[in-house]
């Protein structure tokens, strides 16, 4: 039984709108974000069911989770605080702030929290530049960028991200 | 004349509300080209305007849409909004706050080459940018600037939206193709060019972001008006991404042509506590490294003074480098990137990135040899035009210019 053509049915009906026919292939990266949205990692189970949906081999699913970083194929953290350590940021202290948050979670970076919640990893430049030391958080809200960060705001989401999980 | 040819939004507030688009003149470029122009007259209209292509080749827009023949059918039309260059954050800031703009000169585009159905290619992390643009989409098919029948003509356009997934690559037009076809970005080998097999292996036209957000006042207004702004050789503005050490970073929109002082001293207010200016990179990561004299901070931002520089205007990312950085620290953190960013496909840049990244941790050393610097400069060399795709070429050009227009960060006595 293939759980993800039924738990998707209605976005794949829409994703195959989008593309040509002869292309489903296409659908691939946004089934794969689906995926990843719902569950903070892409099982091998998943792959499969995606393949087949597709109409591809399950290595080729693979290789594309495996070439693409934003796709994890293991289960971290269930958020990733993705913090850019790339050239502008680095000139406005995100090596600095990398690892003082590292040190605020009691973890190295790419480590992930002892509640098992969040990962923090070093990502190249987001696109944001100019307002730095920032991250994105991916998880099943999709990705959100945080912006100017200090580590007393950036802790300050992580207690925020703990306190819903209680209600969770 | 209005200020802004593109950050129209920092004057226009809520422009990324489509009554308020509608109401400051918005579509009308569209409307004009659809019910009043031929495709073949857009193409000539954009040619005379000089418009080249704003994601870093400079290559002239309106040519390039020449190049489609007319005997393969369908036509598409991708809108590259990777946006992945570290020091480039201006496709983003048009994304989010003048969204139609973009998507007027992407419908204009496309009518232009005949094509019926647009992919707009974000990056993976421009997660909310998709959402919102998805809706922009569904609010310009609603209003009729999208759809089937526009203004009344036989023409009929959609617009669909893919995310990537991380991977800088998949910039480079052809690995974004692959992209969108479900595979893994790796660049295609050229002949055959997108323009005759693209997309689907059909005919397709790729463009920046904000060079698609110039057209709609280019067919509104006509070639001639928009050669007023810039020089005679770069005509149009430029959306300009400050960023390093500077006081005010951020976009700044300046016709082509503005000096690096203006954007760096005027407008970017300068450096910050006390430090001098040492190095200008204003291609981001994939700069010719420009040693930050008077003469230097004089030069106009066009394609062709750039150049003369020996360097190249690229996104017009400009990161400023003030002296308290030392350039070796600066090209580890580049090669870092094009190691990491590296498709794999090709050896040259594959190993040639892995040995840079190995050595240049090792310049970094205080035991540092002179014999380190020079193999790394070496390592660059051998790469030298013998990449599959321009990523490769990239890695090289800051780490040869750091060595050899910056050496005393590369001396063994330099206080290590
Ligand atoms: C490694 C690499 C990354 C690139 N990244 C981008 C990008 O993020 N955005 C972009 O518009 N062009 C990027 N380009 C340039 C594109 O290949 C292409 O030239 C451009 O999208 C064409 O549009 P234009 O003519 O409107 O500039 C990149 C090129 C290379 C080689
Ligand atoms: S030059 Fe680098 S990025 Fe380009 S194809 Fe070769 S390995 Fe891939
Ligand atoms: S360098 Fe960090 S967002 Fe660009």
């Amino acid at each position: 039984m293939n759980q993800t053509a039924i738990k998707y049915a209605r976005e794949i009906e829409a994703l195959f709108a989008k593309y040509p026919e002869e292309h489903r292939q296409s659908a691939v990266m946004p089934l794969l974000h689906l995926v990843h949205q719902d569950n903070s990692f892409i099982s091998k189970h998943a792959i499969n069911d995606i393949a087949e949906i597709v109409g591809i081999s399950t290595t080729e699913v693979a290789s594309v989770v495996g070439f693409y970083t934003l796709y994890h194929d293991h289960p971290e953290g269930k958020y990733r605080f993705q913090i850019c350590t790339d050239l502008s940021c680095a000139l406005q202290g995100a090596d600095e702030f990398l690892r003082a948050l590292c040190a605020a979670l009691e973890i190295d970076p790419g480590g992930t929290t002892k509640d098992g919640l969040i990962t923090v990893e070093e990502v190249m430049c987001l696109a944001a530049c100019d307002k730095g030391p920032l991250f994105q958080v991916q998880g099943k809200d999709g990705i959100s960028y945080h912006e100017r960060q200090t580590v007393e705001s950036a802790m300050q989401t992580v207690q925020e991200l703990r306190e819903q999980e209680k209600h969770e | 004349m209005s200020k802004y040819l593109l950050l129209r939004h920092l004057e226009v507030p809520d422009l990324h509300n489509i009554k308020v688009y509608v109401k400051h003149g918005g579509f009308a470029g569209l409307k004009k080209a659809v019910t009043r122009l031929q495709p073949a007259q857009v193409i000539e209209e954009v040619k005379a305007s000089g418009l080249r292509g704003r994601g870093g080749a400079g290559f002239p827009t309106g040519l390039k849409w020449s190049f489609l023949p007319n005997n393969l059918w369908p036509h598409y039309v991708v809108a590259n909004a990777d946006e992945s260059e570290p020091g480039t954050f201006k496709d983003r800031e048009l994304l989010e706050r003048n969204p139609f703009q973009f998507l007027e000169g992407l419908a204009i585009a496309s009518f232009a080459v005949k094509a019926h159905d647009a992919y707009v290619y974000l990056r993976g992390e421009f997660w909310q940018q998709a959402v919102f643009l998805d809706n922009c989409i569904v609010e310009m098919q609603k209003a009729g600037y999208l759809g089937d029948k526009l203004f009344g003509t036989p023409y009929s356009l959609r617009i669909h939206t893919h995310l990537g997934a991380g991977a800088y690559i998949c910039g480079e037009e052809t690995a974004l193709l692959e992209s969108i076809e479900g595979k893994i970005g790796q660049p295609r080998l050229r002949p055959p060019f997108p323009a005759v097999e693209g997309l689907y292996s059909k005919p397709t036209v790729i463009n920046n972001v904000e060079t698609l957000a110039n057209l709609p006042f280019i067919i509104e207004n006509g070639a001639s008006k928009f050669c007023e702004y810039g020089t005679v050789k770069s005509p149009g503005v430029k959306i300009f991404s400050l960023s390093g050490r500077v006081n005010k970073p951020g976009n700044y929109e300046l016709p082509l042509g503005a000096t690096f002082r203006e954007l760096i001293f005027g407008l970017g207010g300068g450096i910050p506590n006390g430090h001098k200016i040492k190095a200008i990179m204003q291609a981001g990561a994939s700069s010719s490294i420009i040693l930050a004299d008077d003469k230097a901070l004089d030069t106009p931002m066009d394609y062709e003074s750039v150049a003369a520089l020996g360097a190249q205007l690229g996104s017009a990312s400009v990161i400023v480098i003030d002296d308290s950085v030392s350039l070796d620290w600066l090209i580890n953190k580049t090669v870092h990137f094009f190691k990491h960013e590296s498709c794999g496909k090709c050896t040259p840049c594959r190993e040639g990135t892995y040995w840079m990244s190995h050595l240049t941790e090792k310049v970094l050393q205080k035991d540092r040899s002179a014999e380190d610097v020079q193999l790394l400069n070496t390592v660059a060399r051998q790469m030298q035009n013998k990449c599959l795709c321009a990523l490769g070429e990239f890695s090289i050009m800051a780490v040869m210019t750091a060595i050899e227009r910056f050496p005393e960060d590369f001396t063994v006595t330099n206080g290590r």
